[in-house]
């Protein structure tokens, strides 16, 4: 470069402009640096608050960490087999621990479906039922938040509220309180999880309603449609594919929902999985694992499947 | 430009059959419309049946589902009127009354009058002692030798004392509620109505006249349940009233009834904290009060802010720290920054394989090896968003603009130079802004992950929720896990808007 062209010294603008520059940048790193303190300062005294307050010392259990891996060592490999399919064990001791073959659902004489099959059925059941539900609920809803539809601030602002609420509160004690009420089942999970997921799809409708194309619905306006035949030749047929990919985006997100639920007491794997871990079952615990791991996999890789045929590669940014 | 063209309703019918593909959708298209709708409402009877939904809806306690979500904005005290064959009542409260140790509310009035009177001893103090009769007695015939024993003590035993008794109580609910008790008449009045029961001192309840619509009985002479709505209720036992009067609010919020100032308004505690006498004398009256209200007995403000911190922690420890795990192993795994497709798959899956076993199953391993708390949780979330940030991160950086990358490389600059300067401009708000979106969705996560012993307000809640009388602080704590998800939501979406511009959503 010629740098020897260069004057030597600046006039006294450019004196100015490069003290400017300094300033800038020195203020720029020193916010930087700020920045970084500050979340190193948060993060280490998050870090001692979590410890102190936990049951076990994070440096005392540290060796513990992957004690999990050895807890799960089963007594030979065709244990998880027998135990995911309810065949007797060679080691059936009349405990809790080996009893696969209690648990079987009979359908006729000679066939019978496994316990933890039966279950994850129910749980995946609970998960596609109540994202039905909230799809529909959520569905009607986002019409009336959306502003391009709905010119009333006050019936916007009232829907968009009460999805926040939906939306914002813990499941846990939705499923809690149904539990209270009903007896112990499937059902409090199904309520928590429609319950939230009205309020978590509402939200993502409605901005998808407020990205669709108006001419349709000037269109319709003009040929004097009422606003429900407004709604539905103007904004469904052009929104509705990306309403389907968000319904199996929350399919997904479902499925995992809904064992937690089910863990804290709405039936289901979840129950099961948290029993056996509790219990120190080897087998039971790897065969659920394994179990649930195919499913979310199998449930994952079919919804993106279906997404990128309805959506292309769109399905695939940020949203949850 | 201007001319219009018109056409009449003929035309238009010959244009439509001339094109019917136009106007009629494919009969494919009409098939399978009608096939996933059916399917749908096919799958929605069978859920019906497979869940048994009507029936469990049908044995539902509806009844109480109203009382305990009363209970989540509202209280009951409960006192209970005790009525003696002889007319006189007594009054109890139920026991840890929100109102104190001695109540003595406005809504109840009471006429007291000093008798003096002949009182049987119960029948408890005169069985204590007959074990030892009987035994050295007899074995072989206990209850006929129990009846004659009995009936010649009890005779014995009675005593002529001198007590305060109460021979009127008037409840008053609000100003058309009230019920009145007095000489073995209980006059209820609700709403303009009024029902009068004669009750005998023992087991038998007598209305006069037609029941109103607010009372029920099963059976004559049987209990009366009598309900007021959303001021409360009663039960009328032929030896007992009980009263449950709701009150709005939530009671005893700052100090618990064992509190020096309870009871007081807020006026008179302000005036003792800032110039009364100590009531304790190791201690001013400030950290007094403010000990009192953290470890308020019923409410547990302390205990609460801690475990709700905890579950802040959780979340914002796991993702800074999945985020960092994430970051480095993401180029590993995106097919345009490292060309080895092995390693891209291999990473690709580990980052599938984190996310598949889920935050859930990793907090059930981890409670293990840390035992209950955040450090549970904090691995849960650090495991699974580790594996969510990471491929959101590899997409992210497999859709950047090449021209960049190809510019720093043309100049020379060394590899980590060209990401330096060529790749982390383009991605890095993406980063940061996926890190907080997930930031922001862990707080409400680390809540559910909490009732599995992962630490945080999940368990406090659900164990809160157990009980089925704690209402009132599941909604306390509702309200504070809503507050802080509304505030993070907030700063996260504003940290998000300026780092991404307006389309961050």
């Amino acid at each position: 470069m010629a740098t020897s062209l260069l004057p030597r010294n600046l006039s006294d603008n450019g004196a100015v402009i490069e003290r400017h520059w300094q300033e800038l940048s020195s203020r720029r790193r020193l916010y930087s640096w700020l920045g970084f303190g500050i979340l190193f300062l948060a993060l280490s005294g998050s870090l001692w608050f979590a410890n102190d307050s936990n049951a076990g010392k994070f440096f005392d259990r540290l060796p513990h960490f992957f004690d999990f891996v050895g807890d799960l060592a089963p007594r030979d490999g065709l244990e998880i087999f027998r135990a995911m399919f309810d065949l007797p064990s060679p080691y059936d001791d009349g405990s809790f621990k080996y009893n696969y073959p209690d648990g079987r659902l009979y359908l006729t004489d000679g066939f019978y479906i496994p316990e933890y099959v039966h279950k994850m059925l129910e749980t995946v059941n609970i998960a596609i039922f109540s994202t039905i539900i909230g799809t529909a609920l959520g569905f009607v809803l986002c019409f009336f938040a959306a502003r391009n539809l709905m010119p009333n601030p006050w019936i916007r602002g009232t829907v968009r509220r009460i999805m926040e609420i939906l939306r914002a509160f813990p499941e846990v004690v939705i499923a809690g309180f149904f539990l209270a009420i009903l007896s112990l089942g499937p059902i409090p999970a199904i309520a928590a999880v429609s319950i939230h997921t009205v309020g978590a799809l509402g939200k993502l409708f409605y901005e998808v309603v407020e990205n669709a194309d108006m001419k349709p619905d000037e269109g319709l306006r003009a040929a004097g449609g009422n606003w429900i035949e407004r709604v539905w030749f103007g904004m469904v047929p052009q929104v509705l594919p990306n309403f389907t990919s968000y319904f199996l985006l929350r399919l997904e997100i479902n499925v995992r929902a809904s064992t937690i639920i089910g863990a804290v007491g709405g039936g289901g794997i979840g129950e099961l999985l948290r029993l056996s871990i509790g219990q120190g079952h080897q087998a039971k615990t790897l065969a659920i694992v394994i179990l649930l791991f195919a499913t979310i996999f199998a449930v994952d890789q079919f919804s993106a499947w279906l997404r990128r045929r309805l959506v292309g590669e769109q399905a695939f940014q940020l949203a949850q | 430009m201007t001319t219009t063209t018109r056409l009449s309703p003929m035309e238009m019918d010959a244009i439509a059959a001339r094109h019917p593909e136009l106007l009629k959708s494919s009969t494919s298209k009409r098939v399978r419309t009608a096939t996933i709708a059916g399917g749908i409402v096919a799958y929605l009877i069978f859920s019906w049946w497979f869940f048994s939904i009507g029936q469990v809806l049908g044995n539902a306690n509806w009844g109480i589902a109203g009382t305990y979500l009363a209970d989540w904005v509202s209280y009951e005290v409960r006192p209970e009127i005790h009525i003696a064959s002889d007319r006189t009542m007594s009054l109890n409260y139920q026991r840890n009354s929100p109102l104190g140790p001695n109540p003595d509310p406005d809504w109840v009035e009471l006429d007291k009058e000093t008798v003096t009177r002949r009182v049987e001893i119960p029948a408890l103090t005169t069985q204590a002692a007959r074990p030892r009769a009987s035994s050295s007695f007899s074995f072989m015939a206990p209850g006929s030798a129990l009846g004659g024993t009995t009936t010649a003590e009890a005779q014995n035993r009675v005593e002529t004392r001198t007590e305060e008794v109460l021979t009127r109580v008037v409840v008053t609910y609000d100003r058309s509620t009230r019920i009145e008790i007095a000489d073995s008449l209980v006059k209820a009045t609700h709403g303009g109505e009024t029902l009068v029961m004669a009750v005998d001192g023992a087991d038998r309840v007598m209305p006069q006249g037609t029941l109103p619509t607010w009372a029920t009985q099963k059976r004559p002479g049987e209990k009366m349940v009598l309900a007021f709505g959303a001021t409360g209720w009663a039960e009328v036992e032929g030896d007992e009233v009980s009263v449950r009067n709701r009150f709005f609010g939530w009671a005893n919020f700052l100090f618990d009834t064992n509190s020096p100032f309870f009871g007081k308004s807020y006026g008179e505690v302000a005036s003792l904290i800032i110039s009364g006498k100590r009531i304790d004398p190791a201690r001013s009256n400030l950290s007094l009060a403010w000990n009192n209200i953290l470890y308020n007995a019923e409410w547990q403000h302390l205990d609460v802010w801690t475990k709700l911190l905890q579950t802040v922690v959780m979340a914002f420890v796991g993702t800074l720290f999945a985020s960092l795990i994430a970051f480095p192993l993401c180029f590993l795994a995106a097919r345009n920054i490292t060309p080895s497709f092995m390693t891209n798959q291999l990473v690709k899956r580990f980052f599938d394989f984190l996310r598949s076993v889920d935050m859930f199953i990793w907090a059930l391993f981890f409670t293990r090896a840390f035992g209950p708390g955040p450090l549970a949780g904090i691995s849960a979330i650090f495991f699974t968003d580790t594996g969510t940030l990471g491929k959101l991160y590899s997409e992210a950086l497999e859709n950047i603009d090449d021209k960049q990358r190809e510019g720093v490389k043309s100049v020379g600059a060394a590899p980590l130079a060209v990401q330096r300067f060529g790749v982390l401009p383009q991605v890095l708000p993406v980063f940061a802004s996926q890190a907080l979106y997930f930031w922001e969705s862990n707080t409400r996560s680390a809540t559910i992950i909490g009732a599995v012993g992962a630490g945080g307000i999940g368990l406090k809640l659900w164990e809160a929720m157990r009980t089925n009388s704690d209402w009132e602080n599941v909604a306390y704590m509702v309200l504070l896990i809503l507050l802080v998800v509304f505030i993070f939501d907030s700063i996260s979406n504003a940290c998000r808007s300026r780092l991404m511009g307006r389309r961050a959503h």
